[in-house]
């Protein structure tokens, strides 16, 4: 049975308590974001369903949310996820380059997930770092100013981090 | 250098935390402010010409002053921290280094519009900095300037932060909204207002991070004094977000009577265009603006110097003008392809329109389809009229500015650059190789008809 741990719920609660009674609701998009981080990187239909009855919504509502917002993923994604930026700036500054290299090193394209399930590639629109282009999204965090070589090392070090 | 009304402290070791904010000088402002009227504040404000610094640029006062108040229904304000215009990323700056004068600022016009609950809605990919604003508001509430009855004043106030979930189109205020009441960021008719019907239905004011930030100066200092820094109708200090092809990107705090040409060129700011480049063309205010070419970046085309502040960057209107903005300021060196850098941005529109309105649902896709044809050479030339007519039948036709800004960078690099398309298609096995560069066009850069 899906559940949150303890500590989720908890959260969960606090949240719900910074809106007005009976506007529960306003909590689905930082509850989906618990649940995708609690739940393995994605919200498979039973977790949205799940949150659907914490909230006490429909679970059409979580659906269509789920679906809107391009930080949801609504399909199994690998342990790391690389979010490279395309946008202007950081196309003015070898985003392209980027997306190439990470595709040979890894050896799948946009979209796509490593045979052992570690990476996954997604190409990401305008992240709000074009000043320290070209740059990605990792997790929690950003990875900016770019390199062949920095890729390299961030591949490294979740390689490391995975063992 | 000009003076520094945000930034000033930014460097000083600490200031992201209470204790070295207080010290430099921090929260003075919600002193000051609890000691008037809630009207009097607003006054200030309108007293200042602040405009609103997320893009529309709107006097901050007039729209306060437009907050319904019928008794009994709470009000809200609602700060817009979804910063995701391509090229702007300074709310971000500010939010991460010196959290505690967007709280500042926030508690300030919670008091002045009687909001008892206020939300930061910050980008979802921003996740690190919610989590420096949760602690900022977690250490103004230890230290009595949020919660209940602030400083003996009988004003209580609440203050949280939500995540949005990766999308544009959330940065307008009624999709914003939406978003905080838990649903498809989809924006809504107007009428009624936010003002009038918010969140929840209830009288909401939504402004930009850099807006509520910079009431704090101007209760400081008093909106006489902030309206005489500047020039004209762009009082204040505005962040600009430069990136792209210069030297040093970043963020500068500019008093907004420096020319564009200082700008770009002094070290003071971005420091020139890297390996002794030429500039090419720029988008000054954030992606949605329209792109102007060098000539006419640097001087309107009545020959004056174009500065960086509201007027002088519309100086022209959309024919040789463009916009201040966000402040997303992006340059292009000589190097660079108009049509492929067009072609990202309407790439960018596509996937961020919310898909309400067919025009824009539509429009954004073919306009992204007929781009990444000329872009790869296999244009014909009636597609560069046909992406004409396109942008010219979504702008105005739309629930929400997304489909004029959708269509506004399309029909600026048409009408400056449309040689730069018409070689595209020309020299189909050359474009991929080949840069059209400045090369084609007359020195110093193509002058529209």
């Amino acid at each position: 049975m899906i559940q949150f741990k303890e500590t989720s719920l908890a959260k969960v609660k606090e949240i719900i308590a910074r809106y007005p009674q009976g506007k529960q609701k306003s909590a689905l998009l930082p509850v989906l974001h618990i649940a995708q981080v609690e739940f393995g990187g994605w919200l498979d239909v039973p977790v949205m369903d799940y949150v659907a009855s914490l909230l006490q919504i429909e679970p059409i509502e979580v659906y269509e949310v789920a679906s809107f917002y391009s930080m949801y993923n609504l399909k199994p994604v690998g342990k790391y996820v690389f979010e490279v930026c395309q946008t202007g700036p950081c196309m003015l500054n070898g985003s392209d380059d980027i997306i190439d290299y990470i595709k040979s090193k890894l050896n799948i394209g946009v979209g796509e997930t490593t045979a052992d399930g570690m990476f996954t590639l997604k190409t990401v629109e305008c992240l709000g770092a074009c000043g320290y282009a070209p740059m990605m999204q990792l997790g929690k965090n950003y990875r900016e100013h770019l390199t062949k070589g920095k890729v390299d090392s961030i591949v490294e070090e979740c390689r490391n981090k995975a063992n | 250098m000009g003076r520094k009304l945000l930034l000033e402290k930014v460097q000083v070791e600490g200031i992201r935390h209470y204790d070295v904010y207080r010290r430099e000088g921090g929260y003075r402002s919600v002193e000051k402010a609890l000691k008037l009227q809630p009207d009097e504040v607003v006054e200030e404000v309108k007293k200042s010409g602040l405009r609103g610094r997320g893009g529309a640029g709107f006097p901050t006062g007039m729209k306060w002053s437009f907050l319904a108040k019928p008794v009994g229904v709470p009000r809200y304000l609602v700060c817009n921290a979804d910063e995701s215009e391509p090229g702007t990323f300074k709310d971000r700056y500010l939010m991460e280094f010196i959290p505690h004068l967007l709280i500042e600022g926030m508690i300030v016009s919670s008091f002045a519009l009687g909001s008892n609950t206020s939300y930061i809605y910050i980008r979802g990919e921003y996740d690190w900095i919610a989590d420096i604003l949760e602690v900022a508001i977690a250490e103004a509430k230890q230290n009595g300037f949020l919660g209940k009855n602030i400083l003996g004043s009988g004003f209580d106030c609440e203050m949280y932060v939500q995540r949005g979930a990766g999308a544009y189109i959330c940065g307008e205020e009624t999709a914003l909204l939406e978003s905080l009441e838990g649903k498809r960021g989809n924006p809504r008719i107007k009428p009624p207002f936010p003002a009038v019907k918010g969140l929840w239905g209830c009288p909401t004011v939504v402004n930009n991070v850099e807006t509520l930030a910079a009431v704090v100066p101007i209760i400081n200092e008093g909106g006489e004094q902030y309206a005489t820094i500047g020039i004209g109708k762009s009082t204040g200090t505005k962040l600009i977000s430069a990136c792209g092809n210069i030297n040093k990107p970043g963020i500068y705090e500019i008093d907004m009577t420096i020319s564009v040409e200082e700008f770009i060129y002094s070290d003071e700011y971005c420091g020139g265009i890297p390996n002794g480049k030429k500039l090419k063309a720029c988008i000054p205010g954030g992606s949605s603006v329209p792109i102007l070419p060098a000539n006419l970046l640097l001087t309107t085309a009545k020959g004056e110097k174009r500065l960086m502040n509201y007027e002088s960057l519309s100086d022209g209107g959309f024919a040789s003008g463009s916009m201040m903005g966000s402040g997303g300021f992006i340059v292009l060196d000589e190097d660079q392809c108009i049509v492929r850098h067009t072609y990202t941005l309407a790439r960018f529109y596509r996937h961020e329109s919310c898909g309400q309105c067919s025009p824009c649902r539509e429009g954004t896709g073919w306009m992204e389809k007929i781009l990444l044809n000329i872009e790869k050479g296999k244009g014909k030339l009636s597609d560069i009229d046909l992406l004409w007519d396109i942008q010219r039948k979504i702008e105005g036709n739309t629930i929400c500015p997304l489909g004029d800004a959708a269509a506004w960078p399309v029909a600026a690099a048409i009408r400056h650059f449309r040689d730069e398309f018409e070689w595209h298609v020309n020299n189909p096995e050359k474009c991929m190789t080949e840069n059209f560069g400045l090369r084609h066009y007359a020195d110093p850069i193509h002058v529209p008809a």
